[in-house]
């Protein structure tokens, strides 16, 4: 039975539910069982899209792996499932993710049943939205995505203090800012609501193209209205931007990325902001190529605002894990400004970086996690000289930290360079300048914080004297993602090889055009 | 006498049957001032049964007054259970179902 | 052809190996010395695949072509390989020979170290030396920037390897911001002559400059930015602020990467893209002006300064304007020429520097004294460093200093020739001022009670003694090297590009002996005393001391202007741009609070309601007739 012919989408996809519903039925009482059977859920995933990553013909190119079942043959909706050369390197994104995912969350001890069923649960929602081909149930798979992130933050989440202050601080008392229970609500809330624009979208081009059907592949080859293209990309652009963080309609981010536990930041971070960036390309830029064209300057635009917002916003911080979720709101913005620079360096590099930095911050947060066991704080001025008991953890640090200031050897280097060149021949050349300055600002505060919490002369805090390096299963999350950024860092050709097959076809369809 | 005469006291008695039962604490008070407004609509039913020479007027008259009457049983039954467990007939005092 | 390519390859790779082994078998990199012998060996097979590699040259560039890096969709975007002519094959040979003996100095240098710390250097050290050859073979300026980078994070590395002091950490953390500005500039100059000419390769953007093509008009601002980067990494003014505070590494690690080889690449960058350079004169101008003045600001500081490190780091600095002078002028290869002369004499000056701050355990130049009696070997390797420093015929820097001078001089920038000259009577004082106060005089005993500098050795001047063997044989082979290199010039004469006049070489000479006689005027013989020439000059001394209060200029930059900055960013983006969520929030909690009023549990309110909703549907019904 050859790859192509066994359902191996559907295996990836719905393998981590199964995975849930085993655990929440028989793991009732052993710790080690739940952690046993989440692992076998992620791992299963892991091996096979790096199976499908290999047997992918990119000689072809196209969708592959393609499956069909009909659901609703009277609305046009089918379970259509298939992956191109770029849903194959965001499958490939995931199950990195989610499988060091599953060893950052070893030591999760409340509830852990629960933790884990949802988290996988979660992974199916996202694997199921990269792999989908048919836009009804990419809607599904995405709030399946989304929904669970409400418990998972409420329950597991941590609480910080945010003191109210300016014209609107009378509001924050009234919220419960700084609660992880407003972090999650705000959290959900705001993506429920992009949700909303992109069920709008959806349906419109749905009501347009006569009714038919829900079909990606069919609505590829239909000519849309440019009038409606035009205000069906900006819903787009909108409901998918909310998830991919644009400003100003980012602030969800850093409060629920901080308030999080480990495995759930790496997630969200790592992967769901990605989802959106995916979804703007695919569905916006796939479907809508007038709307695209109208509207590619305000996408590159407010992506250099992100930019550099992000990096000047994780500059002021003291808490590292609102460091982090800043940075991840500036590196978002380099995938943004890549996708709308319209070129195929640009576009290459934008899908470059959604797979650098997914590793890049899951690596990041999976550290911070340890940080804060180890630490118990997140106070960054209040660590220092944490090299000499944690070198492992130190040496990882600065790796993700180089990789996300664009130093040449690692993944990073790689995305921002081709963003780079990309943004120069776009027909805003002047988006260079602001994607270059906020990499210089991300290496001042990357640096400044490295420097803080290592490689610096130790704390006088008597709390952070003997700290333990990371041990047994936190070494498997670690070591996993600095090989891959590592990887991708000194071999390019090994991701861009199977995306350039995807991004051309796309970019063709848009030049025809121009 | 006109229609209308009759049709203006039967409104005028189910305005004050209304109001009574807007703004009376004791739920008897109320209870009366239904009693009122059902009353009202039976002066209307006779009215129109007389004006357009239909007997089925005079019907529907004889069935709402049965009605009236189960109602009133119920709804003073129910009082006196109130008045029971809570010890106050007021219906300011009920309101349990405060949102 | 290929011989000389594979010889650079393998060259190149051995230290990659040797840090591949370091960084992955850890119980290797923690037993310390066999780490340390480990690259020091795979270092000693670049070293002879270097010399192979420069022997081999033919006149034709050789051109390798490794892996093609960065598919795109027809064909390439850039690749990685080797590029082994004469000029980078000599270069390697400068790489690999100051690697190699940097890191046998340091064996003995770092010999305290705790084993797990050395096995870091050295794996450190074997990186740098794969990055520097990876930028001196590069063929495409995507690979020079790819090694630039990587060159500049084992600065990074290396500077901060004691990172446990303060001071040491600032210094690493400065020294990668200052230069990543320029870096900054050098990646959109290449995005920007990608864009113009389609290419990153060395071979077609020479062949197209053969050619006279059209792209390569107009690429004045292009070849800024990309000056922008060697600006940086060569410590230009007013880049220049990251190489004092630098000396804070181990000296080894000083000699290597802040005098030989790292700095030096900007230099080498801009001799391997002079035939761009050479399409904008502009821009080569301002080069020059600033490569000049660069040479002598810092030979002012150099004056003043306490710490000998920081004498030779200034001097650095300095030297570096000269070679960016020569280059400014047009006359690329005089520039080349002196950055191999004064890899190996300030090398060797840095790794004497060494020896004596080993052996008395500071910095200071006034803790030390009457160093020629107790370490003889160090103060004549060090002299011999000294006196190719100030160009004394005979010795290493003089004949690429007056060919420096010269170029200046024939590519008609009078100004910065004066300033050339003048920096170059400064040099010769400064660097006599050392020699005289640390090496001549009464020896500076320590206090009682001060802090010994390592386990092993002596503690102060008093007691000061020759280096171990594994630092003085080092010191003994740079020290011979530059002076057979200045022998073997006196005696060939190679051909200059230009034609200068035959007053400069009595100019250069007259000039170095001059500052010479000053600085033996006031120090040893005191006809001057110091303090007289600090009063004449207090205004100059003064600034000069505080180095110009540039580095607290940018300081200040960094503190209020971006830091300022990102506190303004941050505190919108919690308290107005989230302030208007949350605000909205809380209507939406008090809107609901609000009308949760109207369930108020009284029957009797409700029944008011639905008789107002009836009346109000009688009139809606009855509305429309």
């Amino acid at each position: 039975m050859t790859l192509a012919s066994f359902p191996v989408l559907s295996v990836i996809t719905w393998s981590p539910f199964v995975g849930a519903l085993l655990i929440m039925f028989l793991a009732r009482r052993s710790a080690l069982l739940v952690r046993g059977l989440a692992v076998a859920a992620t791992t299963l995933p892991l091996v096979l899209s790096i199976a499908i990553y290999v047997a992918y013909d990119r000689e072809a190119a196209g969708f592959q792996f393609f499956e069909d079942v009909p659901l609703v043959p009277a609305l046009g909706i089918n379970y259509q499932l298939g992956v191109d050369g770029l849903s194959l390197l965001m499958v490939l994104l995931t199950s990195i993710i989610i499988f060091a995912g599953a060893f950052a969350s070893w030591t999760v001890k409340v509830r852990s049943q629960e933790f884990y069923a949802l988290l996988l649960i979660l992974v199916t929602g996202v694997y199921g939205v990269f792999v989908s081909l048919d836009l009804f149930v990419l809607f599904l798979f995405y709030e399946i995505a989304v929904l669970p992130m409400y418990l998972l933050i409420g329950i597991w989440g941590s609480t910080g203090e945010v003191r109210p202050q300016g014209v609107f601080g009378w509001a924050f008392g009234r919220t419960g800012v700084g609660t992880k229970e407003y972090a999650a609500m705000k959290l959900t809330l705001y993506l429920l609501f992009g949700s909303a624009f992109i069920l709008v979208g959806i349906l419109a081009l749905y009501v347009a193209g006569d009714s038919s059907s829900f079909s990606f592949l069919e609505m590829e080859l239909t000519q849309f209205d440019p009038k409606l293209q035009s205000w069906v990309f900006l819903a787009f652009y909108v409901g998918f931007g909310i998830l991919a963080g644009i400003w100003p309609l980012h602030t969800w981010s850093p409060d629920g990325h901080a308030s999080a536990p480990t495995a759930v930041s790496m997630l969200h971070a790592g992967v769901l902001m990605k989802l959106g960036a995916y979804g703007v390309v695919r569905l916006g830029m796939g479907l809508l190529p007038d709307g695209t064209l109208q509207w590619s300057w305000l996408v590159g635009t407010i992506a250099c605002i992100n930019i550099v917002y992000g990096a000047l916003s994780a500059m002021a911080q003291t808490d590292l894990k609102y460091v982090i979720a800043y940075s991840s709101v500036s590196h978002m913005g380099v995938v943004m400004l890549g996708a709308a620079t319209l070129t195929e360096v640009g576009l290459n590099g934008s899908v470059y970086q959604m797979f650098a930095h997914g590793v890049m911050t899951g690596l990041f947060f999976a550290l911070v996690g340890l940080v804060y066991e180890k630490a118990h704080s997140r106070e960054i001025f209040k660590m220092g000289g944490f090299a000499r008991s944690m070198p492992g953890i130190a040496t990882a640090f600065t790796i993700a930290g180089l990789s996300s200031l664009g130093l040449p050897g690692t993944a990073g280097f790689v995305a921002e360079f081709l963003t780079f060149l990309g943004a120069w021949q776009s027909s805003h050349s002047w988006w260079l300048f602001p994607a270059v300055i906020g990499a210089y600002l991300t290496a001042i505060y990357v640096l400044r914080v490295t420097k803080q919490i290592f490689w610096g002369p130790p704390s006088p805090d008597p709390h952070f004297q003997h700290l333990p390096d990371a041990r047994g299963p936190e070494w498997a999350a670690l070591w996993i993602l600095v090989a891959v950024i590592v990887l991708f860092g000194i071999w390019p050709a090994l991701a861009l090889a199977p995306v350039d097959t995807a991004t051309m076809p796309l970019l063709n369809r848009l030049w025809v055009l121009q | 006498m006109t229609l209308q005469a009759y049709l203006t006291l039967a409104a005028m008695l189910f305005c004050i049957g209304l109001f009574g039962v807007m703004t009376r604490r004791n739920t008897i008070g109320i209870l009366l001032g239904i009693e009122l407004m059902l009353n009202a609509v039976n002066i209307n039913l006779v009215a129109f049964a007389r004006y357009h020479g239909d007997v089925s007027g005079m019907v529907f008259t004889v069935f709402t007054i049965c009605i009236t009457v189960a109602e009133v049983a119920l709804g003073l039954a129910l009082v006196i259970l109130i008045y029971r467990i809570r010890r106050t007939a007021v219906a300011d005092h009920l309101d349990l179902l405060k949102g | 052809m290929a011989a000389t390519g594979d010889y650079a390859l393998w060259a190149w790779l051995a230290p990659g190996v040797s840090f591949l082994l370091l960084s992955l078998v850890v119980p290797l990199r923690r037993s310390g010395r066999p780490a340390a012998w480990l690259s020091i060996v795979f270092s000693a097979g670049a070293l002879a695949g270097a010399v192979l590699a420069w022997r081999a040259t033919v006149p034709d560039m050789a051109r390798r072509i490794l892996w093609e890096w960065i598919p795109v969709e027809d064909g390439v975007l850039t690749s990685v390989g080797v590029l082994a002519d004469a000029d980078s094959t000599l270069m390697l040979i400068l790489v690999a020979l100051v690697s190699f003996l940097v890191q046998v100095y340091s064996l003995g240098y770092l010999a305290d170290e705790p084993p797990p710390s050395l096995g870091r250097y050295y794996a450190y050290q074997s990186l740098f030396a794969f990055s520097m050859m990876g930028l001196v073979l590069a063929p495409n300026f995507v690979q020079l920037f790819i090694c630039w980078e990587l060159v500049g994070l084992c600065s990074y590395l290396l500077i901060g390897y004691w990172y446990q002091r303060p001071e040491v950490a600032r210094a690493a953390v400065k020294a990668f911001w200052v230069t990543k500005a320029g870096d900054v500039g050098f990646l959109i100059g290449i995005v920007m002559l990608w864009s113009r000419t389609g290419t990153f390769d060395f071979s077609e953007l020479f062949e197209m400059a053969q050619g006279g093509s059209d792209a390569l008009t107009g690429l004045g601002l292009v070849m800024a930015f990309i000056y922008l980067g060697a600006a940086g990494k060569s410590a230009q003014f007013p880049f220049h602020i990251w190489l004092p505070d630098a000396m804070e590494g181990p000296t080894p690690v000083s000699a290597l990467i802040h005098a030989a080889t790292m700095v030096t690449a900007g230099v080498y960058m801009l001799f391997r893209a002079s035939f761009l350079f050479e399409q904008t004169p502009e821009v080569l101008h301002a080069v020059g002006w600033i490569g000049a003045f660069t040479a002598l600001f810092a030979a002012t500081m150099a004056c003043v300064q306490a710490d000998i490190k920081r004498v030779l780091a200034y001097s650095t600095v300095s030297q570096l304007g000269y070679m960016m002078a020569a280059i400014g002028a047009g006359f690329a290869s005089a520039g080349f020429l002196h950055l191999l002369t004064h890899g190996v004499f300030k090398a060797l000056l840095f790794l004497g520097a060494g020896a004596i701050i080993h052996a008395v355990g500071s910095n200071d130049i006034f803790a030390m004294g009457g160093l020629a009696r107790r370490m003889p070997q160090t103060f004549v390797v060090f002299l011999i460093g000294t006196l190719s420093l100030t160009g004394i015929p005979f010795f290493a820097g003089f004949f690429s200093k007056e060919e420096i001078l010269g170029a200046t001089w024939a590519g008609g920038l009078t100004m910065p020739f004066a300033m050339l000259v003048l920096a170059a009577f400064l040099t010769a004082f400064y660097m006599f001022r050392v020699v005289f106060i640390a090496f001549f005089g009464a020896p500076v005993a320590a206090a009682a009670g001060a802090p010994a500098h390592g386990a092993h050795g002596a503690h102060d001047a008093a007691h000061a003694h020759d280096a171990p063997a594994t630092m003085t044989v080092v010191l003994w082979v740079l020290g011979l090297l530059a002076l057979a290199i200045g022998i073997g010039f006196a005696r060939s004469y190679p051909e200059s590009e230009f034609v200068a006049p035959g007053w400069i070489t009595p100019l250069a000479i007259g000039v170095a002996v001059g500052g010479i006689a000053l600085a033996t005027a006031v120090y040893p013989l005191r006809w001057i005393s110091p303090e007289w020439l600090a009063r004449r000059l207090s205004v100059l001394g003064e600034a000069a001391h505080e180095r110009f209060w540039l580095d607290d200029f940018f300081a200040l930059v960094y503190r209020i202007g971006i830091l300022g900055l990102s506190r303004i960013v941050g505190w919108i983006d919690r308290y107005i741009v989230d302030g208007i969520l949350n605000v909205l929030s809380a209507w939406t909690l008090t809107a609901g609070d609000r009308l949760r009023r109207i369930q108020s549990g009284q029957a009797q309110d409700y029944i008011y309601g639905v008789a107002l909703g009836v009346l109000l549907l009688m009139v809606w019904m009855r509305w429309p007739r």
